[in-house]
C-alpha cells in the first residue's frame, strides 16, 4: 500500500468557461496535517468539494487508499471514510445534538435507537476530551461546541480523512489551542487531516506539509518544515512579495465623533448584554473592541446602529443624541457600518452589483432624482468604486452572490468607505478572508482614520485588533475590562482581560 | 454564447418545458377520456390563433389576467404572496360599476378616469386591509388575502340581488345597475370584441416595469423582498413598504375587474370572472415575474381559455381539460426539481456547465 491515503491527479473542475481547478495533484499521506492555502477564489473550496461529493462531475483521478475512486455523492465520500466540517456548519439548531449526529446516517432503523447512539457518541468525546451533552438543542452551543460537534459527527461515521474548512476562522485563542490539540490527537491515532486556511502562522504551527494553491492551480507544494518565515508561504500564495505589516501613522485627535454614555442593552431574549458601558471615539483614532464572540458586541454595535433598541443610556453622534433614531436616520449622520455578517445585512446576493452598491445611498442626489433612479450614473460611479476597492467580478451586472466571499467584503467596504464617514463602525471586517483581502481592507481602514475618521474597530482577532487600533477596548461579559492604549497592547496584557480576569 | 444570452435561455427553458409537459399529459387524458387527443388541439390553436376573430378572442381573455399577474408579480418582489386578486378583483369591478351606472354629469372621457380610479381604489382598499392586519398584528398575507377573496365574492352576491345597486329593469336578471353607455371602453379591432383594456393592461406591465426597476420605492421593495435585513441596516421600513405593495398590488387587480365590465359588458353580475385572479396567480408564476415573461404567458393562458370553448364546442372535450391542463402547468412550473431530475434542465449556469461535463464521462 502507498504511503498516500489519498491521491489527486490532474483534477479540472469548471464552471462554464470560469476554471475553478486546473490540473491539480494534491497528495496527502497517512497521518500527516496537510495544508491547503491558498486566496479566497483559488479554487481551495471547489477541490475540497470535488473530493466530497458535492459536484456531478470533474476531469482527473481521486485515488483513496489505493483505490481509484469516483465520488459520486457525499454518503459516498461518507462511506469511503472522508469526513467534512464546512466553515457554514451544517447543523439543525432545532435538533438536539444526538439527532444530528445520526441523522441521515444509513445504519438507522426505523425506530432510533437514540440512547445507544448518545452512549457511544459520550464516549467518543470523553476519548477526544471534548464532551458535548448529547441531549441539548444545537442552538444552545456555542459556536466552537458546533465545531466540536461537527468533528465528533465525522469522527463517529468513522472518517479516516477529516477535511477542516477554515476551522479556526470562528474560534478564540484559546479554542484555537485545543482544536489543534485534537488535531494532533487525529494523526498520532492514525487519522489524516486536511487543513483548509490562509492563516499563515497556524499553518507553520501545526502542519507537515502544505500544497498552496493559486489562480486553481498548484503553486507549490512545501515541507513546513522547510519553509523560512510566513513571508516565503505569503509570497507563494499571491504569487508576489507582500507586505505583512500595516503602518500607521502618529495619532492626530479631532473631535468627539461617538460618545457613549452608561448604555446598557438587551439581547433578543431579554437578558442585560451591554452592562453600563461608556467610552468615546475621537476623529483620527481607532478603537478596537476586544473581546470573545457573544459578549455584547453585537448588541452594543446594534445599537449604537439604531438596529436594536437601548435599555437605558445614551448614544452621541456627531454632536446628535442617536439613541432611539431609525438605522437610515443614524446613516445620514456620517456613518458607515460595515455589518457583522454581510450575508444578512451588507448585501442582497440576488441583486446585480450596482443594485448592491446604492443600498444605502440611493436616495442620495446623483443617484436618483424625484424618485426616479439615475442607473446610468449610479453604473459608472460602480464601476468606479470596484475599480478602486479592486472587486474582481466580470461587470458591474454580475449577481452579488456570485463574487468570492473576499470581494463581496471588498463590495461591501468599498460601498460604505465610498461614503467617506466621520464615523466607521467596522465588525469583523476581514472575518473569513485571505491574507491578501484582509491586507487591503485593513489598510482602507487606517487610511479612513489616517483622514481624520473616527474608527470603531470590533473583531475576535487579536493580531489585528493589536496591529490596528490605537486603543483596545476589552469586553467580557457586557462589561468594559479595561481600555488598553496600543503601547501596552499585547496578547498577555489582553488574554486574561478576554477572559474577564482583572490583574 | 455570452453568459447573459445563456442565462435567458435558461430561464425560459423551465416555462417551455412545463408548458410542453402539460400538453402532452393533457393530451393523455384526453385520450384516456375517449376523445381525439389531436383534434381537440386542433381546435384548442384554431380557436384561440385559428383567425383574427379567434385572436382576439385570446386576448380579451388575456387582458384581465395581465393584471391580476402583475398584481401578484408586485407584491411577490416585494416579498409577500397575494393570493387575493380574485376578491381584488371583485372589489375593483363593484367600486368601478357603482360609479359608472352614476355621474352621468361628467363628461364621458373624465367619468372613465373616474370609474377606472374607483375600480383601482376598491382593489387596493382589499389590499390594503390585508397589509394593515399583516403590519399591525402579523396576520399572514396567505390566510388573510384567501379569506377576503370570500367577503368580496359573498359582497357581489348581495349587490346584484339588493337596492340600491341592483339593476330593476323588469325582467333583468340579478346583476348591478346598468352603466352609462359613455363609460364603455371603445372597441379596438372592428367587427370583434377586442377593447380598450388591452391596451391599459400593456400599460400596466410598462408602468410595473418602471416603477419596480426605475424607482427608489421599487427599489426599496425589491430588497424588502430579497433581503429584508438589509433594508432594515440601510434604514428603509419594510413593514410600510410592505402594505404599500400589498395596496398596489390590490389596486391593479381591481383596475383588471373594472376594465373587463366596460369592456365587455355593460353591467356586473356574479362569476363575470372566469377564475382571472387565481388564473392570474399562474401567468406570474409562469412567467417568473418579469414583465415580458407575464405578457407571454398571459398570452397563453388567454389562448388556453379561448380557445378550449372551441376545443369544446367541436371535440366536445370538456372545458374541464383545460383547467386540468392549466393546473398540471403550475404544477410543472413550481416544481422545477422534476425536469433537472430528468436531466431535462439544469437548475442554473452552475449545473447545466456540469451536464457538459457529465457528457464528456460518459
Amino acid at each position: 500500500m502507498s504511503e498516500y491515503v489519498l491521491e489527486m491527479k490532474k483534477v479540472t473542475k469548471t464552471f462554464g468557461s470560469v476554471v475553478a481547478n486546473k490540473d491539480v495533484d494534491l497528495s496527502v499521506k497517512k497521518g500527516e496535517i496537510h495544508a491547503l492555502l491558498g486566496e479566497n477564489g483559488a479554487g481551495k473550496s471547489t477541490l475540497m468539494n470535488c473530493l466530497y461529493g458535492m459536484f456531478d462531475s470533474y476531469e482527473g483521478e481521486v485515488y483513496f487508499d489505493g483505490q481509484l475512486v469516483r465520488i459520486a455523492d457525499s454518503k459516498h465520500a461518507i462511506a469511503l471514510g472522508i469526513g467534512m466540517v464546512h466553515q457554514h456548519f451544517m447543523l439543525i439548531p432545532v435538533l438536539s445534538v444526538i439527532e444530528n449526529v445520526v441523522l441521515g446516517m444509513k445504519e438507522n432503523k426505523e425506530v432510533l435507537d437514540l440512547k445507544a447512539a448518545a452512549r457511544e457518541f459520550t464516549a467518543l468525546g470523553q476519548k477526544y476530551n471534548m464532551e458535548i451533552d448529547p441531549w441539548v438543542k444545537v442552538e444552545q452551543l456555542s459556536v466552537g461546541q458546533q465545531q466540536r460537534l461537527e468533528i465528533l459527527k465525522a469522527l463517529y461515521r468513522k472518517a479516516k480523512l477529516l477535511i477542516l474548512d477554515e476551522p479556526t476562522a470562528v474560534l478564540t485563542p484559546g479554542e484555537i489551542d485545543s482544536l489543534f490539540e485534537m488535531m494532533h490527537q487525529l494523526t498520532d491515532e492514525g487519522h489524516t487531516v486536511i487543513f483548509i486556511s490562509h492563516k499563515l502562522g497556524e499553518i507553520m504551527k501545526i502542519c507537515d506539509r502544505c500544497t498552496v494553491l493559486r489562480l486553481g492551480e498548484v503553486a507549490a507544494c512545501v515541507k513546513i518544515s522547510d519553509v523560512k518565515d510566513h513571508q516565503q508561504l505569503a509570497s507563494l500564495m499571491v504569487g508576489r512579495d507582500v507586505a505583512l505589516e500595516t503602518t500607521t501613522k502618529p495619532v492626530e485627535l479631532r473631535g468627539k465623533r461617538l460618545e457613549v454614555e452608561s448604555l446598557c442593552v438587551n439581547n433578543d431574549r431579554g437578558i442585560a448584554a451591554v452592562k453600563d458601558m461608556s467610552f468615546d471615539v475621537h476623529g483620527g483614532e481607532i478603537l478596537g473592541i476586544c473581546g470573545v464572540d457573544g459578549n455584547g458586541q453585537s448588541e452594543l454595535i446594534g445599537c449604537i446602529t439604531g438596529l436594536r433598541q437601548a435599555a437605558s443610556g445614551k448614544v452621541v453622534i456627531n454632536g446628535t443624541d442617536a439613541l432611539g433614531l431609525n438605522p437610515g436616520k443614524i446613516l445620514a449622520l456620517g456613518v458607515s457600518h460595515i455589518p457583522e455578517d454581510r450575508h444578512k445585512y451588507g448585501m442582497i446576493g440576488p441583486m446585480t452589483l450596482d443594485e448592491n452598491l446604492i443600498l444605502v445611498s440611493y436616495k442620495q442626489e446623483n443617484y436618483s432624482s424625484r424618485g426616479f433612479l439615475n442607473w446610468k450614473w449610479i453604473a459608472q460611479h460602480g464601476k468606479e468604486i470596484i475599480k478602486n476597492f479592486s472587486v474582481k467580478t466580470p461587470g458591474i451586472k454580475e449577481l452579488a452572490k456570485n463574487l468570492s466571499g473576499g470581494n463581496q467584503q471588498k463590495l461591501v467596504v468599498g460601498r460604505e468607505l465610498d461614503r467617506t464617514p466621520d464615523l466607521l463602525i467596522a465588525v469583523h471586517p476581514s472575518r473569513g478572508l485571505d491574507i491578501g483581502a484582509t491586507k487591503y481592507i485593513q489598510g482602507q481602514i487606517v487610511e479612513q482614520r489616517d483622514r481624520g475618521a473616527a474608527v470603531l474597530l470590533v473583531s475576535t482577532e487579536l493580531d489585528e485588533l493589536i496591529e490596528l487600533s490605537d486603543r483596545i477596548l476589552v469586553v467580557f461579559d457586557g462589561k468594559i475590562m479595561g481600555i488598553v492604549e496600543r503601547a501596552s497592547a499585547t496578547r498577555e496584557v489582553l488574554g486574561p482581560l478576554m477572559a474577564g480576569v482583572h490583574e | 454564447m455570452s453568459g447573459r444570452a445563456k442565462h435567458y435561455l435558461g430561464s425560459i427553458s423551465f416555462p417551455v418545458l412545463s408548458i410542453l409537459g402539460a400538453l402532452i399529459l393533457g393530451g393523455i387524458i384526453i385520450t384516456a377520456m375517449g376523445y381525439d387527443a389531436a383534434f381537440a388541439y386542433r381546435n384548442l390553436w384554431g380557436g384561440a390563433f385559428g383567425n383574427m376573430h379567434a385572436f382576439s378572442e385570446t386576448l380579451i381573455q388575456t387582458t384581465p389576467l395581465l393584471f391580476t399577474a402583475v398584481s401578484y408579480s408586485i407584491a411577490y418582489k416585494c416579498g409577500l404572496i397575494n393570493l387575493g386578486a380574485e376578491g381584488q378583483l371583485h372589489m375593483g369591478a363593484m367600486f368601478g360599476a357603482f360609479v359608472g351606472a352614476r355621474f352621468a354629469f361628467l363628461p364621458g372621457g373624465l367619468h372613465i378616469v373616474f370609474v377606472l380610479l374607483c375600480g383601482f381604489a376598491g382593489g387596493a382598499l382589499w389590499g390594503f386591509i390585508v397589509g394593515a392586519l399583516r403590519m399591525r398584528f402579523g396576520a399572514s398575507e396567505l390566510i388573510t388575502t384567501i379569506m377576503l377573496n370570500y367577503v368580496a365574492l359573498e359582497l357581489l352576491s348581495f349587490a346584484v340581488t339588493n337596492q340600491p345597486f341592483r339593476d330593476m329593469t323588469p325582467g333583468a336578471a340579478p346583476r348591478m345597475n346598468v352603466v352609462i353607455e359613455s363609460v364603455r371602453l371603445p372597441i379596438l379591432l372592428p367587427q370583434t370584441r377586442l377593447h380598450l383594456g388591452l391596451f391599459f393592461a400593456l400599460l400596466a406591465i410598462v408602468v410595473y416595469y418602471i416603477f419596480m426597476w426605475k424607482t427608489t420605492k421599487g427599489y426599496e421593495m425589491r430588497v424588502a423582498g430579497l433581503n429584508p435585513n438589509a433594508g432594515r441596516y440601510a434604514g428603509m421600513n419594510i413593514g410600510t413598504n410592505g402594505v404599500l405593495a400589498i395596496t398596489l398590488a390590490g389596486g391593479v387587480a381591481g383596475l383588471g375587474g373594472i376594465v373587463n365590465v366596460i369592456g365587455l359588458q355593460p353591467f356586473l353580475t356574479e362569476g363575470f370572472s372566469n377564475n382571472f385572479g387565481f388564473s392570474g396567480i399562474a401567468v406570474a408564476l409562469l412567467g417568473g415575474c418579469h414583465p415580458i415573461g407575464i405578457l407571454v404567458s398571459g398570452i397563453f393562458f388567454g389562448a388556453l381559455n379561448a380557445g378550449g370553448i372551441r376545443m369544446q364546442l367541436m371535440a366536445q372535450v370538456p372545458a374541464a381539460a383545460i383547467m386540468i391542463i392549466q393546473g398540471m402547468i403550475i404544477v410543472f412550473a413550481v416544481s422545477r426539481e422534476l425536469f433537472i431530475y430528468f436531466g431535462l434542465a439544469g437548475k442554473s449556469i452552475f449545473k447545466r456547465s456540469q451536464k457538459a461535463g457529465g457528457a464528456r464521462d460518459a
